[in-house]
């Protein structure tokens, strides 16, 4: 009998870690043909579940409802695109072997993803090894584009973002101190605390602390107390909405009453859920405002409201550009191969997306997107400012 | 000054839930001379059972009534109650049966229950980060020069509270008398007319609701709960046991807020990123210099 009770034990266990990865897909026919008449197949890498679950859960409804439209209106010359999802549980060693899995097994055309900087540059060597184009929809940090020619982007860079933050922080809003504190274990938030440090400190303003903490940490007291005597201004947080929530409320226990300021490393509909209160009066840049009346921003909003019951954040916005794009891309090409995709995605210019209009430039960067300053006021989010950062001048992009 | 009190102050609340932690580590460690590695797994179930029944209670009673307080009262006493259970199936399913097998097939079974506990809680309960409710109201305390909130009080009156139960439980009953008379040898207890089994039994519900009452703890401060949450505080744990000395109870709690407080003290440095490392470089330092702990379990009586 007692024997009994523990081999089922046993089975239970062994059931539970064998059952437990979470899959994503939506059916994995392999079709190594693509050529063929087939659906295309498009790979999506997102972060369904994890840390940054929500980074992961608005791309991929941007996404399928953009594939969706563009089956509904006839498709690809004819064929119908085919989204298949990896999760990648935020961790971006779990990102590089989901594209592996996505280009080996799936044999997709192109790969679409991610949101952290981290999991796309895990992501985008193989990618690129592969011939096989990927569009990145929200990562900034600038080497991930750098990979290699297969790679493009939908967003600003963070060596536009960070700079453009640090301008518009001591120009017109006319602050003069201000502590930083990043994300160690964040390729995107360490190299948006040092391009801040960098053009924060030319426009005259002075860094006055330092600290960092790591992906994930509960306890940001330390830090914050250590911070707390050099009575800065703002608090340049470039980290993640999870980690952002928590800094706040805890800065706020502590007595610290300067507003928090970051990137859009916050966008989440769960920021102020996590943060509540502490977080009011703290800003952010944005990628593109909910509230936008441009009717292709509202054609979006409404439609995606409508489909998912929330607003969609910028990871949604940006993802459903990624994939319209793409789409696009594909209409132009005469062949879906590699090489030829990757010259039709190449040669996008003056499309109209919601998140404004994209021209890739010879970085395969996008060229002139703005950045939305968004403020918690009240619970809310508002816009306090618009702006069109100063391109990727040399000094910018010369910084690493 | 002020800084240094103000980390003195985050050291030692933090430390005083690693102190609880550890304290189900050496107690278990004790008495069956296992390393329960999936301790540090109910801590993370309490807090599970604190974050739904808070969610339930933050939609029926009113925080501004003065009963919020006993509510709150009343899903610790939950959580305790449903860990220690949890505990007590785990050591009869799970331990009992390799008793007298070698140690390290009950040690393999302890990381099995703790992968199990993980993973399984992603099943459940989901992999994405949730956050936990504020039980009672929350508002600012200045004390002197350093700033506090009302919850890093509650969290080290309730810690203290529970570690001089336990303190009593341990030396002042005739229980108490009991788990010591195991942990000296549980076969000549058994002899004396100890019931062991039953001893030991006990000895998990108490180190599990120890667990419990530092997930709750844990969940007040930190409000971010994963299913994964339990590894880390759960190795910082063991650590502060092993400094204290395996095995032995003041230690446990003396090491646990000695690793809260060097903690606290490295996160407000200039080398904050190294806060997670430097646990494991006390641990490596422990073992090498003086691996019988601080209290060297050959002078103090161990439980």
């Amino acid at each position: 009998m007692r024997k009994l009770i523990f081999l089922g034990f046993v089975a239970v266990l062994s059931l539970a870690l064998t059952g437990c990865p979470p899959k994503g897909e939506t059916g994995s026919t392999k079709t190594a043909d693509t050529a063929a008449g087939g659906d295309i197949l498009i790979g999506e890498y997102s972060s369904l579940t994890g840390l940054q679950g929500t980074f992961g859960t608005s791309t991929h409804q941007g996404i399928i409802m953009a594939a969706d439209e563009v089956n509904a209106a006839g498709g690809i010359n004819g064929r119908k695109v085919k989204i298949i999802t990896e999760d990648d549980q935020s961790k971006p060693e779990e990102a590089a072997t989901a594209v592996s899995k996505l280009i080996s097994q799936n044999s997709v055309v192109a790969v679409l993803g991610e949101v952290a900087s981290s999991a796309s540059l895990a992501a985008a060597p193989i990618c690129q090894s592969n011939k096989v184009p990927m569009i990145t929809p929200s990562s900034t940090n600038p080497e991930v584009t750098k990979k290699g020619d297969y790679i493009f982007r939908m967003c600003f860079t963070d060596d536009t973002q960070g700079p453009a933050m640090a301008d518009y922080t001591a120009k017109t809003e006319g602050i003069k101190t201000a502590a930083i504190l990043t994300d160690v274990k964040n390729d995107y938030s360490v190299f948006l605390g040092r391009d801040f440090d960098r053009r924060f400190t030319e426009d005259g303003g002075k860094i006055v602390a330092h600290a960092s903490y790591s992906n994930g940490d509960s306890d940001f007291r330390a830090q914050l107390t250590s911070i707390k005597p050099s009575n800065p201004q703002i608090l340049w947080v470039p980290g993640y909405y999870t980690d952002v929530g928590q800094i706040a409320q805890q800065a706020r226990d502590l007595g610290i009453t300067a507003p928090l300021v970051g990137g859009d490393g916050w966008v989440s509909p769960t920021l102020i859920q996590i943060g509540g209160k502490a977080l009011e009066g703290c800003y952010y840049a944005n990628h593109y405002s909910q509230d936008d009346p441009a009717p292709v921003v509202r054609n979006f909003v409404d439609k995606y409201k409508q489909r998912f019951g929330a607003k969609p954040d910028a990871m949604a916005a940006l993802a459903y550009d990624a994939m319209h794009v793409l789409a696009d891309s594909m209409k132009r090409a005469k062949k879906l191969d590699g090489p030829t995709l990757r010259d039709a995605i190449a040669a996008t210019k003056g499309y109209a997306g919601v998140t404004g209009t994209i021209t890739l430039g010879p970085d395969r960067n996008p060229i002139g997107k703005k950045i939305v300053v968004e403020e918690i006021k009240n619970g809310q989010l508002t816009v306090k400012a618009t702006f069109q950062p100063q391109a990727n001048t040399g000094a910018a992009t010369a910084t690493h | 000054m002020q800084e240094l009190l103000q980390n003195l102050l985050n050291g030692i609340a933090v430390g005083a839930i690693y102190a609880l932690i550890a304290l189900g580590y050496t107690m278990v460690y004790g008495i069956l001379k296992l390393i329960n590695f999936a301790h540090g797994d109910v801590f993370m179930l309490g807090a599970f059972v604190g974050y739904y029944s808070g969610n339930w209670a933050a939609a029926h009673v009113d925080q501004q009534h003065p009963a919020t307080y006993l509510v709150a009262g009343g899903i610790m006493l939950l959580a305790m109650v449903l860990c220690g259970a949890f505990g007590y199936l785990n050591e009869r399913i799970a331990y009992r049966p390799l008793r007298n097998s070698p140690r390290i097939a009950s040690l393999i079974t302890a990381i099995g229950v703790s992968f199990f506990l993980e993973y399984g809680g992603q099943l459940v309960f989901g992999p994405d980060p949730k956050f936990f409710p504020t039980l009672t109201p929350k508002h600012i305390v200045h004390l002197g020069g350093i700033v506090t909130t009302n919850y890093q009080i509650i969290v080290l009156v309730v810690a203290v509270a529970f570690m001089a139960l336990l303190q009593y439980i341990i030396y002042g009953t005739k229980f108490g008398r009991a788990m010591r008379a195991v942990s000296y040898n549980f076969e000549i207890a058994s002899l004396m007319g100890i019931p062991v089994d039953r001893v030991i039994s006990t000895t998990f519900v108490i180190g599990s609701s120890l667990a419990a009452v530092a997930g709750i703890l844990f969940g007040l401060s930190y409000p971010k709960i994963d299913p994964l949450m339990g590894i880390m505080p759960g190795l910082k744990a063991f650590i502060a046991a092993v400094l204290g000395g395996i095995g032995n109870v003041p230690g446990a709690m003396v090491g646990g807020l000695m690793i809260g407080i060097i903690e606290a003290f490295v996160g407000g440095s200039r080398f904050s990123n190294f806060r997670d490392a430097i646990a494991f470089v006390i641990l490596i330092a422990i073992l090498l210099f003086r691996p019988s702990g601080l209290f060297g379990k050959y002078e103090a009586e161990k439980v």
